[in-house]
């Protein structure tokens, strides 16, 4: 009786402070594990121009402009925006006002050179009917909301909220 | 004696769930694919690649939930020396891995067409990719020593402390920007459900059936590793007397 109480106890403090380690290890790395930066997380930090890294957020409406194999779009969070320019082909998914993760350098005139162009998508699933019915009701905010999830991030979108 | 009292019960308990079970995950299949492969209607944005998601989703579930299971079970065989509870966990491993594969697959097959590439190490799909090589590695040390409670102890440790990836992998998408999308099914999270209800039919029945593949499969594992331990034991038996 008292060894399974041992057994016990030994299992539970061990998960206990494996528990621990973890959060403190993920806590420490933390910045290490995002996958990409938002255009507001790029006012925070310092990025050394020619340095590569993924820009993330929305595609601004009305922002994509196609000249051939090139196109420039602007990428924002709600808060902030950066210019983009990428040559090759866009994924299906590539709209505007849709997610998107760009990988590229960060040109001295503060314009993104991308090298590839991922899109992102919500988590919202639903048939063209209700897409189209909610959109001609007025309830599309949710879907924004959805949209504003694809951006969430170091407190871009959620400065737009309040 | 006294230590075939459980399995002995257990056999009795299994023989009575396995036809109702094996009913469940018939029933719940063919409502499942159904709704998945026909009467479903395509996604607003992603129209009929949609349909991966019954497949990927639920997969997903199956390696977080048969993990849990499997840890829960190694905790229980490591501190109450359950035997059944060792079969258990034994038995879940395989079931658990080839679940997280499918759904490394199909996420790489609904990928490439959706966000333009099969892969990315993100923190959700980096922590998933994690979830199968637990797997593996608890089914090669579960099997790795000739003792098998030697091995059945060294891989409850392995599953146990393993267990901290799981709430890395479901919270992996609020923690940190990831390519991934936020979770759908979100019940206790702010989302709550963000599917439209004509495709939670098949998205649930797809769970509902995985969930008695896995019962099914968990009992008929369980009673055939109890046989091959009464053959071992008779076995022994009959070279020692």
């Amino acid at each position: 009786m008292t060894r399974k109480k041992r057994r016990l106890y030994f299992v539970g403090l061990g998960m206990l402070a494996l528990g621990g380690a973890t959060a403190l290890v993920l806590t420490a790395i933390g910045d290490n594990l995002l996958y990409f930066y938002s255009p507001t997380d790029l006012t925070e930090r310092e990025v050394a121009p020619g340095q590569r890294f993924r820009l993330g957020g929305l595609v601004e409406e009305g922002s994509v402009e196609k000249d051939g194999e090139t196109v420039r779009f602007v990428v924002t969070d709600l808060v902030h925006t950066i210019p983009v320019t990428f040559t090759g082909i866009l994924p299906d998914l590539f709209r505007e006002g849709q997610g998107v993760v760009t990988e590229g350098q960060l040109g001295p005139d503060g314009l993104f050179t991308a090298a590839s162009v991922l899109a992102k998508h919500d988590e919202n699933y639903m048939p063209p009917e209700v897409a189209d019915s909610l959109k001609e009701s007025g309830y599309w905010e949710e879907g924004l909301e959805g949209a504003e999830a694809a951006v969430r991030s170091t407190g871009g979108a959620e400065q737009t909220s309040h | 004696m006294h230590r075939y009292a459980n399995p002995t019960r257990f056999l009795r308990i299994a023989n009575a769930v396995l036809p109702w079970s094996t009913g469940v995950m018939v029933l719940a299949f063919a409502v499942g694919l159904s709704y998945a492969l026909v009467f479903s209607p395509p996604d607003y944005q992603q129209s009929e690649t949609v349909r991966i998601m019954y497949v990927h989703v639920p997969s997903a579930w199956m390696g977080l939930f048969v993990y849990t299971c499997m840890a829960i079970a190694s905790g229980v065989a490591l501190i109450w020396r359950h035997p059944v509870a060792d079969l258990a966990a034994r038995c879940s491993a395989p079931v658990g891995a080839v679940f997280t594969f499918i759904c490394l697959v199909s996420g790489a097959l609904w990928g490439k067409p959706m966000w333009g590439t099969w892969w990315v190490w993100d923190a959700r799909l980096t922590s998933m990719l994690v979830l199968l090589f637990l797997y593996l590695g608890y089914m090669a040390l579960a099997g790795a020593f000739d003792d098998r409670q030697r091995g059945a102890k060294a891989a409850a440790v392995l599953a146990l402390v393993g267990w901290v990836n799981i709430p890395i992998i479901k919270f992996s998408v609020d923690w940190w920007n990831t390519l991934h999308q936020p979770a759908s099914v979100n019940p206790v999270g702010e989302s709550g459900i963000a599917i439209d209800g004509s495709m939670l039919i098949p998205l649930f029945a797809m769970a509902i059936a995985f969930k008695a593949y896995y019962v099914t499969t968990l009992l008929l594992g369980i009673r055939r590793e109890i046989a091959a331990a009464k053959v071992r034991s008779l076995r022994l038996a009959e070279v020692q007397g």
